[in-house]
């Protein structure tokens, strides 16, 4: 417990590098997400093809291997392409850019599917009457498919969150200062690593526990104008 | 049989791959071919892992499911708990709990389960055992509450036992409607055994940053690993999808709803 008390500091910091990360890669799976999701939907063969080959593979694959490959792996193409281009001399990837292209890239993956759903959810009845009163198409996603988006994809979003937040722990591997990093490192100090893990873990679950209430708060005040139908 | 290798297609193609290796390849096959025994121990010890670890899970979480769907008291807030616990945090920290972690305890260095519980292989089964039991009782919970009450008092209707409508009836039928779900956990547990490498078991992973680390590369272990771990997803998606068509087969010709992938069993938390 002394032990804990002492390395309270750096737990702290830990942590919020951990959420900070989680953050970072949930704009990026956001972003690509909708792109994924975009390509899912639309008309062109090619886009769906692509959006459905970006699922796979990723699905396929361990995310620690993909955190590896991507960090060393990455590392390495990044300079070899600027030898081979002259563009630059040398490039270092820092961790935590290396874990939030990581985490973005995986769980974008599963926002492609998260979107997809929430704007089939959508009744189609909605962009008939929209097209019906001269809408564009900018128009209908801006007025009709924008903000209920949202709404819809909450639950399956609060999902991602909670497992993307687990996931950040793998970029201690690599080498990223996070809450299992000085954990790893506190416990070997001071021998007292269960102490110390343990800790870790009571972190994590009042992260999820707060997640929890921001999603319900959230999925509230979104669905509002669903609220007297459900 | 004549003595010139020229002939010799396997020899032929050795050379010609050793010739494309070691010039225009970005990749050095002969290097990983040479290992090749590494990364098939890597596969064992992966598919051992993952094979145990499942039905180790499978005996843990099927009481506890039981006990969670029939609401007892007091046990089943236990196992709410429990699954709380393993479910909300990383199994990173959980195999490191156990592997760095129980060495802390004097009493866990003098007792029976020390030599076990020293090597790296037992603990990641241990942690991956205890994670995928918490999963696999919300799964079964839900596929037991999911069982119609008809067919339950059907059950009892007939003179079946409680005991008996729940072995011959609910679970069979719960299972059906679960297996989806389970389908997807087998997939997530061979993901998640990546991290029995970061306490040193040479898995696929393992043999991977084992390679890479001895020759100094950035990419041969990697995306060896990587290549096997989409060969055996592959297969096993297959394999998942076949076996739920025969489960499935006494419902006529049902259209099998592919199991979604936003479905992450990972999911947060306990419904």
């Amino acid at each position: 417990m002394e032990d804990l008390w002492a390395y309270r500091g750096l737990l702290m910091q830990g942590t919020l590098t951990t959420i900070t990360l989680a953050l970072c890669g949930l704009v990026v799976a956001v972003a690509l997400g909708l792109l994924g999701a975009w390509g899912k939907l639309s008309g062109s063969r090619a886009g769906q093809r692509a959006a459905n080959a970006y699922t796979t593979i990723v699905r396929s694959i361990p995310d620690l291997c993909m955190m590896l490959l991507l960090y060393f792996g990455g590392q390495t193409l990044l300079n070899q392409l600027g030898q081979a281009t002259g563009a630059w001399e040398y490039l270092e990837i820092n961790q935590f850019v290396a874990g939030t292209i990581t985490i973005g890239i995986i769980f974008g993956a599963y926002m492609t599917e998260t979107f997809r759903g929430a704007y089939q959810s959508i009744p189609k009845g909605q962009f008939e009457a929209g097209t019906a009163i001269g809408l564009s198409k900018v128009g209908l996603f801006r007025t009709i498919t924008l903000p209920q988006l949202l709404g819809f994809a909450i639950p399956s979003l609060g999902v991602n969150w909670m497992v993307l937040l687990k996931t950040t722990a793998l970029v201690s591997i690599i080498g990223l200062q996070d809450v299992v990093w000085y954990a790893l490192s506190a416990g070997r100090t001071t021998r007292n690593p269960f102490t110390f893990f343990l800790a870790v873990m009571v972190i994590y679950l009042v992260l999820t526990f707060l997640s929890e209430l921001v999603l319900r708060y959230l999925e509230r005040k979104y669905t509002v104008g669903r609220g007297a139908r459900a | 049989m004549t003595e010139d290798t020229q002939t010799d297609p396997v020899a032929d193609f050795i050379t010609a791959l050793t010739e494309f290796s070691e010039t225009s390849a970005p990749l050095d096959f002969v290097l990983i071919a040479q290992n090749w025994e590494l990364f098939a121990n890597g596969i064992v010890n992966t598919l051992t892992l993952v094979t145990l670890a499942l039905f180790i899970g499978m005996l843990m979480a099927i009481p506890m499911a039981i006990v969670k769907a029939e609401r007892l008291p007091v046990a089943s807030q236990l196992v709410t708990a429990f699954v709380y616990v393993f479910r909300g945090t990383p199994l990173l920290v959980q195999a490191y709990l156990i592997y760095y972690g129980l060495a802390q305890f004097e009493a866990v260095r003098d007792s029976i389960f020390w030599p076990y519980l020293r090597e790296p292989w037992w603990c990641a089964l241990f942690a991956f055992s205890i994670n995928s039991a918490a999963y696999q009782i919300e799964i079964y919970r839900g596929g037991i509450d999911a069982v119609p009450r008809g067919e339950v008092e059907a059950a009892r209707a007939i003179g079946f036992s409680r005991l008996g409508a729940l072995r011959h009836v609910v679970l069979p039928s719960a299972w059906r409607r679960c297996f989806p779900m389970w389908g997807n956990e087998t997939i997530f547990l061979l993901h998640g055994t990546a991290i029995a490498s970061t306490i040193t078991v040479i898995d696929i992973l393992g043999a991977g940053r084992q390679l890479n680390a001895r020759y100094y590369l950035a990419y041969e272990g990697f995306i060896t690993a990587t290549v096997i771990y989409m060969i055996l997803i592959f297969i096993l998606t297959r394999f998942l999808n076949r076996a739920e068509r025969g489960l499935m087969r006494h419902m006529g010709e049902v259209k099998v709803v592919k199991a979604p992938a936003t479905g992450l069993p990972g999911a947060g938390l306990p419904g």
